[in-house]
């Protein structure tokens, strides 16, 4: 509850137009993408590989923040609708021999159709029901995997194994290489379109739903449909995100997409920074990484380590790398004064 | 004359001798990344955290019994580095540690990394590779198959060889029994279902039902009230620790007295019996290839003998009654043996070959008479088992050691 409230308080402050409090300027902007761009130049295949999954996490982490920090609802079935999204890219791409980059738009759609339908039953929850109510969607969602009737497609427990696409055209890059170069081309693609959403009509009336919802609806937002709206779209970057992660990592089982990954998604989105775009990826960061660095500290105790480590960053600076960025942009604005 | 000429004969041997031992040796000493003239490089992945953590100590003793020949002064001269990094069970981060062993850290191979769904996740990567997956700790058929996956081995027993010497023992001495099977619905019971059907063959219909339950269900009360109903007289119980206690007290609430097997999987004395109660196990059946760390029969074993001073020394903190810690133990033994075998000719695909040609292998804590057998079409390394009763409170072996190849 608390992160949205102290959204909430903190509305005021922000720009009618919140395009800054949601985003990076150009410069800053083009900075990153210059340098999502150049780094797989000079490092490993693995280092490449482990990028491709930041970005993909740094996708799944944004469809929250879309949810959550745009429009106030809570999730922790996002593990769900990435796992559709996944089995959806696998199954095609296996069973139906389907190009890949045609699996994520059908992987999109399903997610959105799944996302908006769960959404419905949604709008009568608020707050801590509605994150009970996809907590059981994704507890649910391994054990549906598993299930007989879908067996022959799924692959029950044991799982799909995908078959790792070469570059087109015969582009003499790695598997690896083109993989994040695809992946880090979509990324941008629905960053942009994410941000554009938010500072649209649709947007700002999300924003309004979660400020006030009585307020939104007495100015004529559609409640309902606005809350709809919002879970499709974040279901379906997320299944999108899924797809991709079943390319890169090259397999899909239901022990793959437990409710450990929703929980690991929401923490991406607190230390990110709820409600920034940008922080998405530094959140993605924190999942992939931190674990390992944990793991790096003690064997036996990794698990308490990294539970030190979130504090701290809990505990430092509570509003993620959103606060880490404006204090930064304090500074940089004194130093051009002085 | 003769002596002078014996002198020269002898000479020249040893010259030729040496020539031909410095040549061989120069021409045998051949690397791939991971090894040098001092040290080899294995990795390995284990679920330190997560859902299956309890297995973490595999790694551990692993982890100990390397420290141990390098103490020793290592594997004909060199040092073992074993790396071994955390995948909390999930696959997706087998792959990334996977990738990180094999890219980043350049290991010679893989070593026993846990789990059925994190080796299948790795299991395209390494053969594509071409990096050893050896002795995978998961009991599922899959690993041997050479054919299609030349880089992939299995250590344990499968779970379908197994079911298949239940089978032989069922056609043996019940060959007029009516089997209920409770199975976990997931691959651990369905192989053993599986291998049941193929071991009992063309008197399958013994099978009279065969009850599945989930995981997530609390209770397996209604199955087994279910299977008592249909008749049957045998019960193989292929569930997890927690529902096969549960099954053991339900089958004498019930006061139904069936022939009782129970999976190795779950024939743990402290796990599974002490819990569910001695008075109520009296009798029930398993089969087991290791030696019981708990059973007292192995006190003066030599074996285990070695395997105690082993943990009191590198390991003190490893408790010799968890079958995990025997576990670890004996396929720490058999990799260092293969790494042995090897000797100056460290290449990925040598490991490959010396791996598949163990012959009469005998780790120190597997039962007297089970041998860890390899070949270049057989990359199942145990393939035995012997039958053992619950009596009193410990299993009593019995019959011999039999083995669940397909004999075909």
């Amino acid at each position: 509850m608390s992160a949205v409230q102290e959204v909430a308080t903190e509305a005021p402050a922000i720009d009618a137009v919140p395009k800054k409090a949601m985003t990076l300027g150009y410069g800053s902007s083009l900075v990153m993408l210059a340098l999502l761009i150049a780094a797989p130049l000079f490092v490993k295949n693995f280092i490449i590989f482990q990028m491709t999954m930041l970005l993909v996490y740094g996708l799944a982490v944004l469809a929250l923040n879309i949810l959550t920090g745009g429009s106030g609802q809570f999730s922790l079935g996002q593990s769900a609708f990435f796992a559709v999204g996944a089995y959806t890219s696998a199954i095609l791409m296996e069973h139906f021999n389907v190009n890949y980059a045609l699996t994520l738009p059908v992987a999109g759609v399903i997610c959105f159709a799944f996302g908006f339908l769960f959404g419905q039953p949604a709008l009568r929850l608020s707050g801590v029901y509605l994150a009970l109510a996809t907590f059981a969607l994704a507890t649910a969602m391994p054990q549906l995997l598993k299930l007989g009737v879908f067996e022959h497609w799924t692959g029950g427990v044991q799982g799909l194994v995908v078959t790792k696409p070469d570059a087109p055209f015969g582009l003499p890059v790695s598997q690896d290489m083109w993989l994040y170069y695809f992946t880090l081309a979509i990324t941008v693609a629905i960053y942009i379109f994410s941000v554009n959403l938010l500072k649209s009509r649709s947007g700002r009336a999300f924003m309004a739903i979660r400020d006030n919802e009585i307020a939104a609806s007495a100015m004529g937002i559609d409640v309902a449909l606005y809350k709809t709206l919002a879970f499709g779209v974040s279901a379906s970057i997320t299944g999108v995100a899924g797809g991709l992660g079943a390319i890169a990592v090259q397999f899909v089982a239901p022990d793959s997409y437990t409710i450990t990954l929703s929980i690991s998604l929401f923490l991406g989105m607190v230390v990110g920074g709820v409600g920034w775009l940008p922080g998405s990826i530094v959140g993605s960061a924190f999942i992939i990484f931190v674990p390992n660095i944990a793991e790096g500290i003690s064997k036996g105790l990794s698990g308490a380590v990294f539970g030190v480590l979130l504090f701290l960053v809990i505990f430092l600076v509570p509003h993620g790398a959103r606060q880490v960025a404006m204090v930064a942009q304090q500074l940089v604005g004194k130093i051009k004064k002085n | 004359m003769l002596s002078k000429q014996r002198r020269i004969a002898a000479f020249s041997t040893a010259v030729i001798a040496f020539v031909a031992s410095f040549g061989s040796a120069t021409a045998q000493k051949k690397y791939d990344p991971g090894a040098t003239d001092t040290e080899i490089k294995i990795g390995n992945i284990m679920p330190y955290s997560g859902p299956a953590s309890g297995y973490g100590v595999i790694g551990k003793t692993e982890e100990a019994y390397f420290r141990k020949i390098n103490a020793e002064g290592g594997i004909n001269g060199r040092t073992i580095k074993f790396i071994s990094y955390d995948d909390g069970y999930s696959p997706p981060k087998a792959v990334e540690q996977a990738r990180k062993l094999v890219e980043n850290d350049e290991v010679l191979l893989i070593f026993n990394p846990l789990g059925t769904p994190s080796n299948s996740a790795i299991q395209k990567y390494m053969n594509v590779k071409k990096v050893p997956q050896l002795f995978v700790a998961t009991g599922a058929a899959k690993w041997s198959d050479p054919k299609d996956f030349p880089w992939t081995m299995g250590w344990q027993p499968s779970y379908q060889n197994e079911a298949r010497i239940y089978a032989k023992y069922l056609l043996k001495e019940r060959s007029d029994g009516k089997i209920g099977v409770l199975y976990q619905n997931d691959d651990f019971g369905k192989d053993y279902l599986k291998g049941l059907k193929e071991g009992l063959g063309a008197k399958a219909s013994m099978i009279l039902a065969a009850e599945s339950y989930e995981t997530s269900e609390p209770t397996i009360d209604n199955h087994i009230v279910k299977l008592k109903a249909t008749g049957a007289d045998v019960f193989l119980d292929v569930a997890t620790p927690k529902f096969a206690a549960q099954a053991i007290k339900k089958l004498v609430e019930l006061e139904w007295k069936p022939l009782h097997i129970l999976t190795n999987v779950s024939a743990s004395v402290g796990g599974v019996i002490k819990p569910a109660g001695f008075e109520n196990a009296q009798g029930i059946l398993s089969a087991a290839y290791a030696k019981d760390g708990a059973d007292t029969q192995w006190d003066n074993d030599p074996g285990m003998r070695k395997f105690i001073a082993f943990l009191e020394k590198y390991y003190p903190e490893g408790n010799k009654l968890d079958a995990s810690v025997v576990y670890g133990y004996g396929v720490a033994q058999t990799m260092a043996k293969v790494l042995e075998m090897c000797g100056d000719d460290l290449t990925r695909e040598n490991v490959m070959k010396q791996a598949a040609n163990l012959k009469d292998f005998t780790p120190d804590t597997l039962l007297p008479g089970v041998k860890i057998d390899t070949g270049a079409a057989d990359y199942a390394p145990i393939e035995q088992l012997q039958m053992m009763r619950f009596k009193g409170e410990k299993w009593d072996l019995f019959g011999d050691i039999i083995s669940g190849e397909v004999s075909n």
